[in-house]
């Protein structure tokens, strides 16, 4: 089952043949392999929504999925290295079996899951998100998740719980700029107000491309919020804390005018230092015209109202 | 001997020309990894800024090592640091933005880090133009003023490197090393210089140096003749 996003894209997006084929690729890949808990079932009928034929008006044209290789080898993780590259090998090492997931704070039920466990309450759907980099860059990723707010509900949240902290896993063992006390410090923590939290576009996904989630792309757990930077969007969670006030997020608190706690994509805020007004498309070719940038990465219509009294450049 | 330099200078041009060549192949052979863009980007700015590096190198290394012969290579090595920089500006616009003027308009404006590229290379092109024998000989004395500038493009270029980063600041320190040494061997050079100067008229012991007509032979207009000139008083001035 496909998650519809209401996102008419422009035909200035038309698929290289290239990229065509990648796609053919993936489904291929799809059809052969099942991540743990996702149904057949569910899957097939990704594979049938996903050949359909965009319905939209004249001007809109399917999201073109990034091919799964760029996806794999073009990560910042920076918990193992600076290079998007080689956090591809050096996050091979994190064990993620078995792994638990602690929630707590302002709920009713705090509780510690295994994974699995967790993922069997779960019905696992793809979700095909437009992943904006801070950087200015993006990719379009399928995702395998559930919706955060279904997990949050099961631990009931209080009425004082006004924001999600997100935790990522202390592993120094592994991870060398852990060891070494490197740039940011450690662990890294994400935040959310509750009501972003609860928002049916944020997931929790643990695969992608039909497959579990590579180590590098942030296994076994993470959270993915399209219509914010991506580096918002936090890996290998350790702890969920519901809390009552703003938590200190790690880019925000290494560079409090660079990165601010909201991070809504927004072209017409621009990082102190460089544009935010376009971006490039990875697997784009040469010569092709960077992709002028949507404000909530084009998830407005969904997510706009959430922000509706806010001033976005004094809160971005 | 003047066959063996010629030789030795068109070999080691030829080699700058090997980064371009073996950039040329990851592209054939689509090694540039997931953002290819970016990485051609990257790579160009990268050994432009090497070679901007090795042309300061040039001064530093004569003066320290008494060898004469290597002015060529310093026009030669600036106009490669010019070369690649001008296929880093190229890619950036064509490769990168397909030219589109309108998103590259609005992202040099609201780019910081890209305004410093651009002054370094107005800067980089400005020393280009002005590099063949008769711009230097039209140029005269100001040449040497204008050609100056590398070092305000060299400036230009760090901060350059440094602001496109997200955060990660070790990555070109090693860079802003080498401009330190670079540029503080001509600081030095220039305190010494001064320092040698001050020797010759300490400024501890200020002189004034007067002439006294010997006779009354002086000009109506005042100026004293040169016969007129034989007196002359030193006197210590007293600081303070």
């Amino acid at each position: 089952m496909i998650i519809k996003t209401h996102k008419d894209i422009p035909a200035s997006e038309i698929t290289d043949p290239l990229v065509f084929k990648q796609r053919r690729q993936i489904i291929k890949v799809m059809m052969g392999s099942l991540v743990a808990g996702v149904s057949s079932s569910a899957l097939a009928e990704t594979k049938t929504e996903w050949n359909h034929a965009p319905k939209a008006n004249t001007t809109a044209a399917p999201l073109i999925t990034t091919s799964s290789e760029i996806v794999n080898n073009h990560t910042n993780y920076y918990e193992f290295t600076f290079n998007k590259t080689d956090a591809t090998q050096l996050a091979q090492s994190l064990p993620t079996d078995p792994w638990s997931v602690e929630i707590s704070g302002e709920v009713e039920k705090p509780a510690v899951y295994h994974l699995e466990d967790m993922l069997s309450q779960q019905s696992l759907q793809e979700y095909i998100y437009r992943f904006r980099c801070v950087e200015a860059w993006s990719m379009v990723v399928p995702w395998i998740g559930f919706p955060l707010a279904n997990l949050l509900k099961m631990a009931k949240p209080l009425s004082s719980a006004q924001f999600v902290q997100f935790t990522s896993i202390y592993d120094p063992k592994t991870m060398p700029n852990q060891r070494d006390n490197a740039m940011l410090e450690w662990p890294y923590v994400e935040g959310l107000r509750i009501d972003e939290a609860m928002h049916p576009l944020t997931i929790l996904a643990t695969g992608m491309y039909g497959e579990s989630m590579p180590k590098q792309n942030g296994a076994p757990l993470r959270l993915v919020v399209p219509w914010k930077y991506g580096f918002k969007s936090i890996k290998a969670i350790a702890k969920i804390e519901l809390v009552k006030r703003p938590p200190t997020t790690t880019w925000n608190k290494f560079a409090p005018n660079d990165y601010g706690f909201y991070s809504n994509v927004n072209p017409e805020v621009p990082h102190p230092r460089w544009s935010q007004n376009s971006e490039r498309q990875l697997g784009s070719g040469f010569f092709t015209p960077r992709r002028k940038t949507e404000l909530f990465n084009g998830y407005g219509s969904q997510v706009a109202s959430l922000y509706s009294d806010m001033d976005l450049r004094h809160f971005f | 001997m003047f066959f063996r330099s010629i030789n030795r200078w068109l070999i080691i041009t030829l080699a700058c020309f090997l980064p371009l060549i073996a950039i040329s192949i990851d592209i054939a052979t689509d090694n540039l990894g997931a953002d290819p863009i970016q990485a051609l980007h990257i790579r160009l700015g990268d050994w432009s800024l090497r070679f901007l590096w090795l042309t300061l190198a040039i001064t530093p290394l004569q003066t320290l090592s008494k060898w004469r012969g290597m002015t060529a290579y310093r026009q030669m090595l600036g106009l490669i640091a010019f070369f690649y920089a001008t296929l880093h500006v190229l890619v950036y616009l064509s490769v990168d933005h397909g030219l589109d003027w309108h998103l590259i308009a609005i992202d040099i404006f609201e780019s910081p880090y890209i305004w410093l590229g651009v002054l370094a290379y107005i800067i980089i092109f400005s020393l280009a133009i002005t590099s063949p024998k008769f711009a230097k000989k039209s140029l005269g004395k100001n040449w040497k003023k204008v050609h100056r500038l590398i070092y305000l493009a060299a400036i230009a270029v760090i901060i350059h490197y440094y602001w496109q980063l997200k955060g990660n600041m070790a990555e070109p320190l090693f860079y802003l090393i080498l401009l330190a040494l670079l540029l503080g061997f001509r600081i030095a050079v220039w305190v010494k210089n001064r320092q040698f100067n001050k020797m010759m008229i300490p400024s501890t012991r200020k002189i004034r140096v007067t002439t006294v007509p010997k006779s009354l032979d002086i000009k109506q207009s005042g100026v004293p003749s040169k016969s007129s000139l034989n007196e002359l008083i030193i006197e210590e001035v007293d600081e303070s």
